[in-house]
């Protein structure tokens, strides 16, 4: 049985959340390719080639895929896919869930989003109603296409591997999308989806302005990556690219740090399977506390100082 | 330009929702039923643009029982214009309610197709996108800004590290952001107008689409509860804590 993983990338790293598909295709068992489809992607597919568990890199080199616009590279996959690929993955991540329900639809097959666990060859685990129920999922299609949620399964190694780099010819440009342009936050903080620590941020911390005062040396302390609740972002205090939850990322870090969150459903689906959950927060009611490990009742502009000097 | 607008009948995003003890599913009776959230934005989307002049006639579709009616009612009572109600009482997958869609977009020919980006009830994330595939039409997923300039919409996403703009060529499917903006509350006066706005209910075989799923739920669990955590009373506590009985830090 052979797999067709499908490369998150920016056309010059691989997203480790790549990683944690493989491991997953791993799981399944079967044949692993992955696709790099990009533009001036070569040390992506030399990166991917080095993954172990790879056996094959097929890489599509061109204009059309620089910006991983779905109308383009679903056509592409669907064609590979076709021929003779019994698995589609690709990662839950903002790329993978754009591109992938296009691929299945172009191959007429129903697709399971969001995988946390496999079951076997054809059954897998997904969460419904913002994590608040697992449902066990068997396909009956000829092809599999489904997400994988990267924080439910352990990276593989990223070196070891010695696949071989393969050229795809075949370019496809639909023509009826084009990228205008884009607005990357820049970070000099380990990505939040796959941080061993997370500091997030809720309505408690009252501006951006606090935000960054309260959290920024935490985080900075604890090499953390930060987060924030859906109320940080719409009250503007960080960007949206922030928000964990249901609607935001998922995170399952070692360390998950809710200061000023009061803990709502949609954000719960995005943290509660973290492995340590501390919440800070000035309400002894507050929901987060029911899924803290510790918590602590307190003003965070004063506990949080104090937690930073004795660290 | 038409717009169509999809929307789906869920349990309320406010609901705590149990799972049966059998682990056929979720139990789902007596429990508060609304519009999707982000089949709310959608709605609120179409009739900005039409109050804008973008847009002259804003149509709503929902997939499901008869009692998706009122998710309908209540699209209309914000500013829809008319209603079309494919009813079935069976389960529908994602592919299969894209299928539909395309049926209704190849009758209705609307110009702008919103969706929400995803059902809080199954999570899917994948109707607007397999419509896309399905029409061969362009994709704006996860939209925050939607700009509509003669033939083409310049759409601003939501993407992992920040945001994204592509333009795309009319007709064009477009699926919300929370962020996209505030749905308003239908008044009292609109809700009145709106049960006499027209409603047509057509059935899946209208549009030659069977229903069902090729996926099946063989069962539906509760998560893991956690471990009942521990009140820590100081910061001391907690360093001491996170190093020697957690030992994350």
């Amino acid at each position: 049985m052979s797999i067709l993983v499908i490369a998150d990338h920016n056309n010059q790293t691989l997203n480790g959340a790549t990683l944690n598909v493989v491991a997953a295709a791993q799981k399944i068992g079967g044949d692993i390719t992955v696709l790099v489809a990009g533009s001036g992607a070569q040390a992506v597919a030399d990166a991917a080639a080095k993954v172990a568990g790879v056996s094959k890199v097929l890489l599509a080199d061109n204009a059309a895929y620089a910006n991983q616009l779905a109308e383009n590279v679903a056509g592409l996959v669907a064609d590979i896919a076709k021929g003779g690929y019994k698995y589609v993955l690709a990662a839950s991540t903002t790329t993978g869930k754009n591109i992938l329900p296009r691929v299945a639809a172009l191959l007429d097959v129903s697709m399971i989003s969001d995988i946390i666990a496999v079951e076997s060859a054809n059954t897998f685990k997904r969460p419904i109603y913002a994590g608040n129920a697992i449902a066990t999922v068997q396909s009956d299609e000829a092809i599999i296409v489904g997400t994988i949620r990267g924080t439910a399964f352990d990276a593989v190694a990223a070196e070891g591997g010695s696949a071989a780099v393969e050229a795809v010819a075949e370019a496809k440009d639909a023509g009826i999308s084009t990228f205008v342009s884009e607005e990357i936050v820049k970070l000099d903080r380990p990505e939040l989806t796959a941080a061993r620590i997370v500091v997030s941020g809720g309505r408690g911390v009252g501006s951006g302005e606090n935000y960054h005062k309260v959290l920024d040396p935490l985080a900075d302390k604890l090499g953390a990556a930060q987060g924030a609740s859906r109320a940080a972002v719409d009250a503007g205090f960080v960007p949206n690219d922030f928000q964990v939850g249901q609607t935001g990322k998922i995170v399952a870090p070692d360390l998950y740090m809710a200061i000023g969150i009061s803990g709502a459903i949609q954000h719960l689906a995005g943290m509660k399977d973290s492995k340590v959950i501390v919440a800070i927060n000035k309400d002894e009611e507050a929901p987060i506390n029911s899924v803290a490990d510790y918590w602590l009742v307190g003003d965070l502009n004063t506990v949080v100082p104090e937690l930073v000097s004795k660290l | 330009m038409k717009a169509l607008v999809a929307v789906k009948r869920v349990v309320d995003a406010n609901v705590k929702v149990r799972v049966k003890p059998d682990n056929s599913g979720v139990d789902l009776t007596n429990v508060k039923m609304s519009i999707n959230p982000f089949c709310e934005i959608a709605v609120e989307e179409a009739v900005r643009l039409k109050e804008k002049g973008t847009v002259s006639e804003i149509v709503v579709v929902s997939v499901g029982s008869k009692d998706a009616q009122e998710q309908i009612r209540s699209a209309m009572a914000l500013g829809a214009d008319r209603g079309i109600l494919v009813e079935t009482a069976d389960e529908v997958g994602a592919l299969e309610v894209a299928k539909i869609l395309k049926g209704v977009v190849d009758a209705e020919k609307p110009e702008l197709i919103l969706l929400g980006k995803q059902a809080i009830d199954d999570d899917s994330n994948q109707v607007g996108q397999m419509l896309g595939a399905l029409l061969g039409a362009g994709q704006g997923t996860f939209a925050s800004e939607v700009k509509v300039d003669g033939g083409k919409v310049q759409v601003t996403r939501e993407v992992d590290g920040g945001l994204q703009t592509v333009e795309l060529v009319l007709p064009a499917i477009i699926t919300t952001d929370l962020r996209l903006n505030e749905p308003r509350y239908a008044a009292l006066p609109n809700i009145m107008k709106a049960r006499k706005k027209p409603l047509d209910t057509k059935s899946p075989a209208d549009y030659g689409v069977a229903t069902g799923t090729k996926l099946k739920t063989i069962k539906v669990e509760a998560p893991a509860e956690r471990k009942a955590g521990v009140q820590v009373k100081s910061v001391d506590e907690l360093v001491e804590k996170l190093k020697n009985e957690a030992k994350v830090i």
